[in-house]
Formats: structure tokens, sequence, C-alpha cells
């Protein structure tokens, strides 16, 4: 493997409106099957690294480059990055009223696909999905994220991934606003489609939290600070920068 | 993200009824409005003299009333420029062979026979100012429903559209209504004896296809002690540069026990002026719903109305808007609380697009003695850009302490987060707004029978094309 999946390039990003900058010179290699954590406090550029990737348009690319599979995705509107496989995991998913979870999934599935799945394979992909993860099957004929508890919310975007099943999972703070008995099982559902998909499937895990990554094992855990990777490790980095706290990473990054 | 001018003009230029035909007239009345016209028109008839007199009246009182100063702008319709009264063909058929060729092709490609045999239990068919087409299945005739065209109506049951005719919607009661009662031509006239339940829809198909139409139906409905009945109505015009204008009355009147829905589905081109008063007296028990669906036209005015006239009566008037460019939806409803125990619910959903605008206007009034009345009104407006206008006129007046009354009213935008959420997931732009807009308006649309259903998601997509970018 000599191309990494993802190969981030000095990667500068300010906000559309009014030109503040937030990613200031990021760096990262993510390859086939790897899952990596990426951690920083509030306003480190995390989040915004996550949804630079995805091509969310409230955010402008100002120097470097996000390679997938050696190609350049910066020009690819979210929906064809999307196709190509790359998912993001919403830190606060968006309500869809009137719209159920399963034509929600369906459509989505579809756009992925050259032809139209069949509604009863979809049916059948759907269930065993549902299972796979532990959900009531009731729970897809609900509108898209109305109404639903912070819980109900990251599980519908693990089912999302469970059904998309894309190359590259980008997870935008999955463990935020879940007490710890959700947060187990949010974890255990990103582990079962991860452990589903192997070498096929790439993971960046973005988090403010150590405790997530009790449950997800990173191979790689990079800290972020003010826009830039500041220090690059494997999970031991986490637990040191749990009991260390941020300001050591910061100390670590004017050192 | 901005808006795509050029792209959005094209959704709306994809008008999918907008053919004409080349129709050689019976009589064309000449442009105008006054009783020379209205004599015309009761002649052509062969009505009797009480039904002239009603129309001189009603005439008179139309000349003399100022127009509405509040709705929407009025400045382009001058009667001067309509043609209030066009007979396409001699005669109602029974069957669509006895239709004229031309004519049946135009209710053939808008597929109403397919639909009258596979999901209805009757069909009439208006072409300009005449019904052109009636049927009914024998199941219901022999059960003594009657649905004819109103002027078949008239000729053959004169005693009962005497008892109610102008009954639920006096001449006086605004302009439209005056206007309709002095030329009124077609239109439904539908008995359902008690006890009835038809458990298929009645269908009536609107066509306006001559340039400066004026199309002035009317429509009466008695639904008996503890009938039941549905009625669907569909509308379509050609497009042409100059105003037409369709003027309904439509008068309901449900009886004990009695439950009755109708169902509109409103799509004129874009030229024509949609000035309709529907209403619906409730009796005790009783229930009627409003299902309006306003897609079409340049301007809408309607508002659906319930009188919830005995206690316990219980009348819904659920409306969808959708305001392209150029187009004013003025819509909403109104319910009165007469009775004891009576119930209303209004539910009012508009999509606006570039110069589009949407109105909800309603009112709710409980009256003294109408004890424990209980009302929720909610409307929900949806705006696709910046450009987009919608308001709220909503009026309440409650004579009653104890009526329980709920009022929402909401305006929200697509917004940039929705469509990357559902980009992020593989949708194009437009497929992501559509399915926005599908779920805003699905309480509405799980509401109507399924080909209308069908429908409204078609013309839904195809105004999305290209509406955002």
């Amino acid at each position: 493997m000599a191309e990494p999946l993802v190969k981030i390039v000095d990667l500068h990003a300010e906000v559309a409106e009014d030109g503040t900058e937030i990613l200031r010179g990021v760096n990262l290699e993510v390859k086939e099957g790897e899952i990596h954590a990426i951690m920083g406090p509030n306003g480190s550029g995390k989040s915004t690294l996550a949804k630079v990737i995805s091509g969310h348009p409230a955010y402008e690319v100002t120097e470097g480059d996000v390679l997938f599979r050696g190609e350049s995705i910066l020009d690819m509107e979210p929906d064809d990055r999307a196709r190509a496989g790359i998912f993001l995991a919403f830190q606060y998913p968006v309500e869809i009223p009137g719209v159920s979870i399963a034509n929600f999934l369906r459509t989505s599935l579809n756009s992925h696909r050259d032809e139209d799945i069949d509604i009863f394979d979809f049916q059948d992909l759907l269930i065993s999905k549902m299972e796979m993860l532990g959900m009531d099957p009731a729970f897809a004929e609900r509108s898209v994220n109305d109404g639903f508890s912070g819980g109900e919310k990251k599980r519908n975007e693990i089912l999302q991934l469970a059904m998309l099943e894309p190359t590259l999972a980008v997870m935008d703070e999955t463990d935020s606003g879940l007490d710890i008995d959700a947060l187990k099982i949010v974890s255990a559902g990103i582990n079962q489609v991860k452990q589903e998909h192997q070498n096929d499937m790439s993971v960046l895990l973005i988090t403010h939290y150590q405790r997530m990554l009790n449950y997800i094992t990173p191979d790689f855990v990079h800290v972020m600070l003010a826009g830039r990777v500041v220090r690059s490790g494997g999970p031991e980095l986490a637990l040191a920068l749990e009991e260390k706290g941020y300001e050591w990473a910061k100390e670590l990054s004017l050192a | 993200m901005p808006q795509n001018d050029v792209v959005a003009q094209l959704g709306l230029d994809e008008y999918k009824y907008g053919f004409r035909d080349e129709v050689e007239y019976k009589f064309k009345s000449r442009k105008g409005l006054d009783e020379e016209i209205v004599r015309q028109v009761s002649e052509q008839k062969g009505e009797p003299e009480w039904m002239l007199k009603t129309r001189l009246k009603a005439l008179k009182h139309a000349l003399a009333r100022p127009w509405p100063k509040w709705g929407g702008d009025l400045s382009g319709l001058n009667f001067d420029d309509i043609y209030f009264y066009i007979r396409p063909s001699d005669g109602v058929g029974r069957t669509w062979d006895e239709v004229p060729e031309t004519i049946k092709n135009t209710f053939e490609r808008l597929g109403i026979p397919d639909q009258e045999r596979r999901i209805l239990a009757g069909v009439g068919a208006q072409y300009e100012s005449e019904v052109v087409y009636h049927s009914l299945k024998e199941e219901w005739e022999k059960q003594g429903v009657i649905f004819k065209g109103m002027d078949d109506g008239l000729r053959d049951h004169e005693d009962i559209v005497r008892e109610y005719f102008g009954t639920v919607v006096p001449y006086r009661d605004n302009l439209f209504a005056a206007v309709n009662t002095a030329v009124w031509s077609g239109g439904s006239f539908v008995y359902v004896p008690a006890g009835v339940k038809l458990d298929m829809p009645l269908q009536a198909y609107f066509r306006i296809n001559a340039e400066s139409m004026g199309q002035f139906e009317r429509t009466l409905i008695i639904v008996e002690e503890g009938a039941e009945v549905q009625y669907i109505e569909g509308c379509t015009a050609p497009s042409y540069a100059r105003e037409s204008f369709h003027s309904g009355v439509i008068e309901i009147i449900v009886k004990e026990g009695a439950r009755s829905r109708y169902t509109t589905i409103q799509n004129w081109s874009h030229n024509v002026y949609n000035l309709v008063t529907q209403r619906a007296t409730v009796a005790r028990d009783a229930s009627h719903e409003w299902i309006d669906g306003n897609l079409g036209s340049k301007l809408t005015m309607k508002y659906p109305s319930v009188y919830l006239m005995g206690e316990g009566a219980r009348g819904e008037i659920l409306s969808i808007a959708y305001a392209g460019n150029g187009q004013h939806q003025d819509a909403g409803g109104k319910a009165i609380h007469m009775a004891p125990h009576t119930s209303s619910r209004i539910v009012s959903k508009s999509i606006s697009r570039g110069s589009g605008r949407s109105s909800y206007r309603g009112l709710l009034r409980v009256d003294p003695g109408a004890k424990h009345a209980r009302s929720n009104v909610e409307c929900d407006a949806l705006l696709l850009d910046e450009e987009a206008r919608t308001d709220t006129y909503p009026y309440i007046e409650v004579e009653e302490a104890d009526a329980s009354i709920g009022h929402e009213a909401t305006v929200s935008k697509i917004g940039d987060e929705q469509l990357f959420y559902l980009m992020s997931r593989g949708l194009s732009e437009d497929e992501a707004a559509t399915m926005v807009v599908r779920g805003f308006i699905e309480p509405i649309a799980k509401e109507l029978p399924l080909e209308y259903a069908v429908e409204l998601n078609r013309l839904i997509e195809l105004e999305m094309e290209g509406s955002v970018g």
C-alpha cells in the first residue's frame, strides 16, 4: 500500500463568511483500515477539519489539499464526495421533519448505486443492520432526527454509517452529549461496523475527551491546537492527555 | 448558496398541462359582464324564471359592490376583457364517445377516463362554461345517489336546488360570489341520501381552454343524515399571455351525523385568477373536511370555511400552497363555531420561492353559546430562498371563555445545514431540497388520494429542479 487513503497536506481553511482562519496548515495521513483519533480543545479546528473533508459550504480552503486515493477532492461537491466513499457522522445531526429514516436511507443508498435497490432487498438490508446495532425496526419509521434525544440522533448516524458502508468514516464528536450508557452503545455500533469492513473502512474519530477511546481503540492519536496537528502518537498519547490536560499539549507545541 | 435564476425559470416553464385545443364553440358571449350577457346565459340554459331573477339580483349587487382592497393584487383582472360564457358543445355526454373528439382527447391526456375506470365512483368534466361529461356508476345510482352537472341538477331536481341554492353562500357574501351567482354555469350537483356511504370518491375536473375565459362553476352538495361522501376536484388550463378568470362557488350541506370530504388540487396555469368561495354547514355530530392544494394560478384567494352549526360538529381544513415566481397564494380557512362542543382544526402549509408570495389568512370565531369549543390552528411556511415572502393574517374572535384555542405559526427556510446533511449522504442539491419540501408537506400529502399524492410529489419535483444552487 504505497498511497494512503487520505492525505491532508498543509491544509488552510477559513470561515467563508468572514474570512476567519481556522485551519492553519494541517498535515495528516490515514491508510486503509486504520483508526485515527483527533483530539483537541474547543476551537482547535478539529470539527472544522471534519467538515472541510466533507465539503461543507461554510468553509473555504485557502491553501493546501485533501487527497483521497491520491486525487484532490477539493473541487468536488459534498454529494460527489459521499458517493466516492466519504461519510461524515455529524456532531449535531439535522432534523428533516416528515421524512422517514427508511425513506431517507433508501434515497441515500440509491444515490450510491447505479441501479436502485429493490425495495424488498432494501428492507432486508435495513433490518439486518438494525439488528446488528440492536435497534428496534420501528425506529426507521420515525422522521429523521425529528424530536430525537441526543443518543437517538447519534445512533441514527451509526445506522447510516452501517448502511452506506463508506471507505472513510469521519466521526465528528460522536461522543458529545451522550451519557455513559449511550456512549457504550454508540461505540459498540462503530466497532461492529468497523469489524464488518476491516481494511475496507478507515475511521477518523474526532473527540474532545479520551473516554470514547476506552471503547474504540485507535491506531494513532493526533492532537490539534490552533488549527494544526501538533503531536501524533499511539493510544498512549490520549491517556497522557487525559492525565495532563491540553495545557500540557500546548507546552509541547511551543517547545 | 446563491439562487440560480436561469435554471429556476426553467422549472416553471415546464407546466405540463399548458397545451391548448382548437375548438369551434357552439356559443361564445361577447366580452364583459352586464345584464345582456346574464340574460344570454340564462336563455342558453332555458332555466326557470326564479333563477334568472336570482342572477339579475346578484349582477346588480356585483356591479355596485366595491372590489376588495385586501388580499392579492387584482389590478390585472378586468371584467371587460373576459368572456363570461362559452358553450363548447351541446348536451352532456354519458359516455366519453358522446363527447366531441377534441375535448375527449384533452381529458384523456389529463388521465381522467383512466382514473374513472379504476378508482372513482363517478366523474364530471367541465370544459369552458359547460359540463361535457357526467357519469355515476350504476351501483350508486341504484342507491339514490345523484351526481349530475349543476344545469341538469336544476332541470331534473328543481325543488332540491331551489331549497338550498345560495343558502350557504349568499350572493351578498362577497364580490366574486355575486359574480358567480350572476353568470354561473356548470359545476356539480350531488345528493347523497340518508345513510348511503360512498366508499369511492366522486371527481369533477375543470378545464379552461380559451384565452381570456371566465369559468364560474357552481357546485351544490347535500349529504343527508348519516351519509358519507368524498369529492375531488382538479383544475388545469393552457398557458396564455392574457389572464383568465376562475371563480367557483361551492356550497355543501352536511346533515346530522354525516361525513364529507372535499379535496381540491388546483393546478391552473400561471395566468389564471382563481377566486373561489367554498363553504360547508355542518350539523350535529357531523363532520366536514376541506383538503385544499393550491399549486397553480397567478393569484388565488380562497378560504374554505366550515360553519359548525350543530352540537358536536367537527370541521377540518388542511391546505397546502406553492407560490413560485410571479405567483401569489392567499389562502387559509375559516372555522365558525356556532354550537356547543364543536371542534375545528386548520393546518396550513405554504412553500414560497423567488418572487412567489404566500399568505395565510384565517378566521376562527366562537359565537356566544358555543360552549366548550375546541380549535387548533397551525400554519407553517417554508421559504426556499432569500427573496421569497410569506405573511400570516390570523383573525381570532372568541365569545366564550371556556373555549380551548391553540394557534401556532412557524416560518422556516431550507437551511444550508439541511442541504449539507442530505448531500453528505449522496443526494444531489436538487434531490436534497426536494426531500426537505416533501417532508414539509407530508402531513397533508398523506391525506390525499394516492393518485393525487403521486401527482403532487411529481409537481414538487418539477418545481424544485434548479430551485437552489
